[in-house]
């Protein structure tokens, strides 16, 4: 991603040529990221997106899993098939136990000088930002950073990789023309699950890492865990009932907790409620925060600032209560009730109280 | 124990404004601002150096007036400054300017060797986190990301023991110094500015580098030719075709809209009636 955006020219309209060394990079790559025995579901939102990719371009969709010699890490490779996979890059070495750079760095970059893909998609998160920036600067080559839509453009065969700039107000579409492979990283939530089919299968291509541990200078001492203390886990909840400014004060907060308790669902706020204190940051949904997708998001005094929309927009059902009329939100919400939170958020708890109470009675 | 401390000067992404008619970003009076997370490694390398002695040095590149941010960092405590500016560096990605950067900080190296390279976790306005990475892939340094705390170093030993954050936990990572720590948000609080060292700001002459001075020989390397990344388009994100249904009833009583919308709702939206049914169970 450039970090000079402004003072760049447009790729522009004439017609773009491969050189003949570069042809020889074919298909999509999506590294199967996983800590302590559990995969990284935004590897298989990758995988989803990779597979449209694949067979837009007429390629082979592979999984990379590198891990510990033992079942677990090979039981990767078939959640990658289950999730669109063709076939997966394996690297089993105790040296890949705990997550290091120089070991996964060095195992990615040989096999993508060995295999050869055209695309290579991770996670953005920590691990897949560390590594993706080290394995992009090691083989020189174009790396595009939490992209929104991937999508190709099929007479360069280039990556059209989109993503927010300047806070999620304008969007760009960033290309690396003629470097291979062609690098994105993806938030987590961002791109929707896949179906998972336990019928597919696929080949598994075994490697070798090639490495000693003297030869690794940086050292694992320990790893701490966080603690398991009900961490909101927002990225994952189907219902949330987000609180804006237009709560006005913090004790009026409670009024969304009554909602969000009642429905069993997770509380969440925009950046403004949370740097004033309101809420704590792992509840703040938006460019800055978390990226949701529940099947129900319910907004209260949010007016719908692109910061906050970006974080949110991929929701399946949006209703929105703002008193102003001409708030943003409502021209993105699928439902609006232009009033009074403070009032409407009672009655709106009342409301399903009685419909669950009804639903009890039936069931 | 000599620490270069990389920043950046952004424009405040909070105040940035995009014009509703020709979608450019309007960038007039918004202010320039030393990146946020910067400030986190600044502070970082200046406990260090409370702790263990040295000196800190700031690097950025930018335009000529990125030196205001390197003045703010000598206010803070920093020893050196040194702004990399040239035309040759306009329009370089991050793979182009990890290379102006790693460049730089080879040229300071032979003034005096550096043991810690510190960034800050990524940039306001850029967002992508991959200069740090870039920049100890080009030193040959070890990497350590999302630091979010140094617990001690042993420059004897050339040993530095830090906490990492990973996906559900903390890392203490042993390593070897030279090595680049970009540093997590919330690691530390930002001292104050002494009134000394503002003066000392105010008067201090920020060594200003060109591309040559800065070690690049090959101009192919940085600015809009050493970029393997394209910004082919530009453009607003589009709005859903179809605006909220207002829901709107005799009186507007709270109680009456709240179970108008419910029922508007479980009627297009069965499945949603199902998932709040789900939780009566």
């Amino acid at each position: 991603m450039s970090e000079v955006t402004e003072t760049k020219k447009p790729a522009g309209k004439k017609r773009f040529e491969l050189s003949e060394s570069l042809k020889a990079y074919k298909g999509i790559w999506v590294f199967i990221e996983h800590e302590r025995g559990v995969i990284h579901t935004v590897s298989l939102e990758l995988l989803g997106e990779g597979r449209k990719l694949a067979d837009q371009l007429g390629v082979e969709l592979a999984g990379v899993v590198m891990g510990t010699p033992g079942e677990t890490t090979r039981s990767f490779c078939h959640e990658a098939f289950f999730h669109g996979a063709d076939l997966c890059y394996l690297v089993e070495d105790p040296l890949l136990t705990d997550y290091r750079n120089e070991p996964f760095t060095k195992g990615l970059t040989d096999l993508v000088n060995k295999y050869q893909p055209e695309i290579m998609l991770l996670g953005a998160s920590t691990l897949g930002r560390d590594l993706a920036g080290s394995v992009a600067t090691t083989l020189k080559t174009g790396l595009t950073a939490d992209c929104t839509e991937l999508n190709v453009d099929l007479d360069a065969r280039s990556l059209l990789a989109t993503r927010p700039t300047f806070g999620g107000s304008l969007l760009c579409t960033i290309q690396t023309l003629n470097y291979r492979p062609q690098m994105a990283t993806v938030r987590p939530r961002v791109m929707p699950m896949p179906e998972r089919d336990a019928s597919r299968t696929g080949r598994i291509v075994e490697d070798s890492l090639g490495m000693v541990e003297s030869a690794i200078i940086t050292k694992v001492l320990e790893f701490i865990p966080d603690e398991m203390q009900d961490k909101p886990q927002l990225p994952f909840a189907d219902i949330i009932v987000s609180g804006g400014r237009g709560m006005k004060k913090p004790e009026n907060f409670k009024l969304i907790w009554d909602l969000a308790n009642m429905l069993g669902a997770e509380v969440g706020a925009t950046r403004p409620v949370v740097q004033a204190g309101w809420v704590d940051l792992e509840r703040q949904v938006g460019q800055s925060g978390k990226t949701v997708r529940p099947k129900l998001y319910i907004a209260a005094g949010i007016s719908g600032a692109i910061q906050h929309r970006v974080g949110m927009d991929a929701s399946d059902v949006i209703i929105a209560i703002n008193n102003d009329p001409n708030a943003p939100i409502f021209d993105f919400a699928h439902y609006g009730i232009v009033g009074n939170a403070m009032t409407l958020l009672p009655a709106l708890t009342e409301a399903f109280k009685v419909h669950l109470a009804v639903a009890r009675k039936a069931g | 124990m000599h620490i270069v401390v990389c920043i950046k000067q952004v424009p405040d992404s909070a105040q940035i404004r995009v014009h509703p008619v020709t979608n450019t970003i309007m960038r007039q009076g918004v202010p320039a601002i030393v990146n946020p997370y910067d400030l986190f490694a600044l502070e970082e390398a200046l406990r260090l150096k409370d702790e263990y002695g040295g000196r800190v040095t700031v690097l950025t590149m930018g335009p000529p007036m990125a030196e205001a941010a390197l003045r703010k960092a000598i206010s803070y405590g920093a020893d050196d400054a040194i702004l990399v500016t040239d035309r040759a560096f306009a329009g370089s990605d991050t793979l182009a300017t990890s290379c102006a950067l790693a460049a730089a900080i080879g040229q300071i190296h032979k003034d005096m060797p550096v043991d810690l390279v510190f960034t800050g976790k990524q940039t306001i306005d850029g967002d992508t986190a991959q200069v740090g990475p870039g920049i100890a892939k080009r030193l040959d340094m070890q990497l350590l990301t999302y630091v979010s705390k140094v617990r001690s170093v042993d420059l004897d030993k050339h040993e530095i023991l830090v906490e990492r954050r990973s996906e559900g936990g903390v890392q203490l990572l042993k390593t070897s110094t030279p090595s680049l720590i970009t540093v997590l948000e919330g690691t530390n609080e930002m001292r104050f500015a002494t009134m000394a060292n503002m003066f000392r700001a105010s008067r201090y002459p920020v060594k200003v580098w060109n591309r040559e001075q800065a070690g690049i020989e090959d101009v192919t390397k940085v600015g809009l030719k050493g970029s393997p990344t394209v910004v082919s388009k530009v453009f607003a994100p589009t709005l859903r075709a179809v605006k909220a249904e207002i829901i709107q009833c005799e009186n507007n009583e709270p109680k009456d809209l709240a179970v108008t919308l419910l029922a508007k709702m479980f009627t297009k939206f069965p499945k949603i009636e199902q998932e709040i049914a789900k939780r009566a169970a």
